[in-house]
């Protein structure tokens, strides 16, 4: 891969100048921008750009753009006839025994047409697959309640800081007091009045208050976090500062400093606050741009579960796999072709041949590929 | 203090395996993945012999897992030790299940989270050895100096595999005949459809009709 990275430059860029674009639109021209706010501004703006590329470096490897290649295409196409199509991703190099042995060669699979629907098939996979994994994420409640709450809370708590915070620092969202009534609030939202209430309503306590209550929920997952990094014996066997202690470090400075700033104004008149606001701001900064760079990248790169989501329900479905010793199913014939183009791409080359003829090693289940290894070694020792 | 692995190596000999499972009850007792083993015990041929093998990882140089793996989940570290996938990143694809050449990363289906053998990093990260090479009866399994190895044992360690066209160096060593330099891994011999057409059908076993795919995809919670 070259340095720098010209299709990474050209995404971080675009990401960027869409991200000026959403500011100067979104604050009526920078009428409702709030210039105390620039430094989170540029902040986020050098984090779109650092993301951009990041994301694009990575996608490019050649087993994730697989994997977001498929998500695209099988997005398209009924689970069913991705097996049937010629110009499905499953080539099949090896024979589909079942659709060979001819009798039951599967309804499904004849039945359904290629034509491309108006509404993408995957769209039912892929809402399930945000809901269940990226709302409720339930695979981290199946690896352990008490990590699936801490997880909640952090990323639940995170992500509300953030979407008050950004459309604030862009300039979507301001609040402005009615010309005759202090006391009354307008919220704006991209220039255009949506609310109004009183300073002294239920509504302006929990809107005034909403970064606190995300700092609780944040400081309850940090505490929870914490406790596991300094008690659980694996995680502090394998666990590295940079990449598991630092993101929390990160998000105890933003949440600390942040309810800094609240006790600041309603305990200590404002005392500290000027202070308070700057280092705020810098370890703002400074978690958004150790996003695209670190663990918390992650939220990022789960968007490829997405497309494994798909690529496994229609891998079901397709033409499977059959190991070339034992005869068994054990993978979709999709997922062992675009294996064997993903290690030509990479470099690796795992085929036999001999006299009998050539084998690819992928056509090989991965319990004989243990059995072979004995094999292999007690031959060599003669037994 | 004593350091990590200090100058200790692992060795596999599946040929002295006598198939007691003590390895696979120890493996279970890991600090980095509690009450699961990671260990194999394979049986070579269950049609033909009870002759066992335990396949541990083997801790490639350049392992094909981690560059295979879409979402940068698997690490190797300074002591070339590659870890079990990162578990904010895995998106359990089985990419690293199918492509690893000894068979060895597991999918726990359940927990959508590859898992494999971290050679017991809590434990040689400290000094200590692998449970599964400390209460290994038989020597199939041996971790320490590899002057005791060569002194003591007929066979001697390679840690380089040919598979096909593929050289795999790994940091776990197999023993093997002391003429050879590197482990010869042939295929096309063992296939047992030399001169037929493949029939999957008529392989498979009556009664185990998916013993494949549960060892691609491990479904046991």
């Amino acid at each position: 891969m070259r340095l720098p990275n010209r299709a990474a430059l050209i995404a971080g860029t675009a990401l960027t100048l869409a991200t000026v674009a959403g500011i100067a639109v979104g604050s009526s021209g920078m009428r409702h921008f709030d210039p105390a706010l620039t430094g989170y501004a540029i902040g986020a703006l050098m984090a779109a750009f650092a993301l951009g590329y990041r994301f694009t470096v990575w996608a490019q490897r050649p087993p994730s753009r697989m994997y977001f290649k498929r998500g695209f295409e099988l997005m398209f196409r009924r689970a069913a006839a991705v097996a049937a199509t010629p110009s499905s991703p499953s080539v099949a190099v090896a024979p589909s025994p079942r659709a060979e042995s001819g009798d039951e060669a599967s309804p499904k699979r004849t039945a359904t047409g290629a034509s491309q629907p108006l509404f993408p098939h995957g769209a039912g996979t892929l809402g399930y697959a945000l809901a269940r994994n990226f709302v409720a994420q339930e695979f981290i409640r199946r690896r352990g309640g008490y990590r699936w709450i801490m997880h909640l809370c952090l990323s639940g708590g995170c992500t509300l800081a953030f979407a008050i915070t950004f459309p604030l620092v862009f300039g979507w969202i301001h609040f402005s007091s009615f010309p005759d009534n202090a006391e009354m609030y307008h919220v704006a939202v991209f220039g255009m009045n949506v609310d109004s209430f009183s300073v002294h309503s239920f509504k302006a306590f929990i809107m005034f208050n909403l970064l606190n209550i995300s700092a609780i929920l944040v400081l309850i997952g940090l505490v929870m976090a914490g406790w596991r990094r300094f008690t659980d014996p694996g995680e502090r066997a394998t666990q590295s500062f940079y990449e598991d202690i630092v993101p929390l470090l990160l998000i105890l400075a933003v949440t600390a400093t942040g309810l800094a700033l609240t006790v600041s104004y309603k305990f200590l008149a404002g005392r500290g606050h000027g202070l308070w606001a700057i280092v705020h701001m810098v370890s703002v900064v400074a978690l958004l741009l150790y996003i695209p760079f670190g663990k918390l990248f992650h939220m990022f790169q789960r968007t490829c579960s997405l497309c494994v989501s798909r690529y496994k329900k229609v891998g079901e479905a397709g033409a499977r796999a059959h190991c070339r010793r034992c005869g068994e199913d054990f993978a979709s014939q999709m997922h062992v072709d675009d294996l064997k183009t993903v290690l030509d791409e990479l470099g690796f080359d795992y085929r036999f041949e001999g006299a009998k003829g050539e084998v690819h090693y992928q056509d090989i289940c991965p319990a004989c590929r243990r059995g072979l290894l004995a094999l292999n070694q007690g031959r060599t020792i003669g037994r | 203090m004593i350091g990590a692995f200090d100058g200790n190596e692992f060795f596999l000999d599946p040929s002295r395996c006598i198939g007691c499972q003590a390895c696979v009850q120890a493996c279970a007792e890991c600090g980095t993945h509690r009450g699961v083993p990671m260990i194999h015990l394979e049986y070579v041929h269950r049609a033909t012999g009870v002759q066992t093998a335990p396949v541990v990882c083997m801790h490639c140089e350049d392992p094909t897992c981690a560059r295979v793996c879409p979402a940068d989940a698997i690490k190797q570290d300074d002591h070339g030790i590659v870890h079990s996938a990162a578990k904010p990143r895995c998106v359990a694809c089985s990419n690293c299940v199918i492509a690893c050449p000894f068979g060895v990363p597991k999918m726990k289906v359940e927990l959508d989270l590859m898992m494999k053998c971290d050679m017991c990093y809590d434990r040689t990260s400290v000094g200590k050895k692998p449970m599964c090479a400390t209460v290994c009866p038989s020597g199939a399994l041996y971790y320490g100096p590899s002057e005791y190895i060569e002194k003591f044992r007929r066979e001697q360690p390679v840690n380089e595999f040919q598979f096909g066209r593929q050289t795999v160096r790994t940091k776990v060593n197999m023993m093997t005949s002391p003429e050879l330099k590197a482990l010869p891994f042939e295929v096309l011999d063992f296939l047992p459809w030399e001169g037929k057409d493949f029939d999957p059908f008529e392989l498979s076993r009556a009664g185990a009709p998916d013993a494949a795919a549960a060892a691609v995809f491990d479904k046991t919670p």
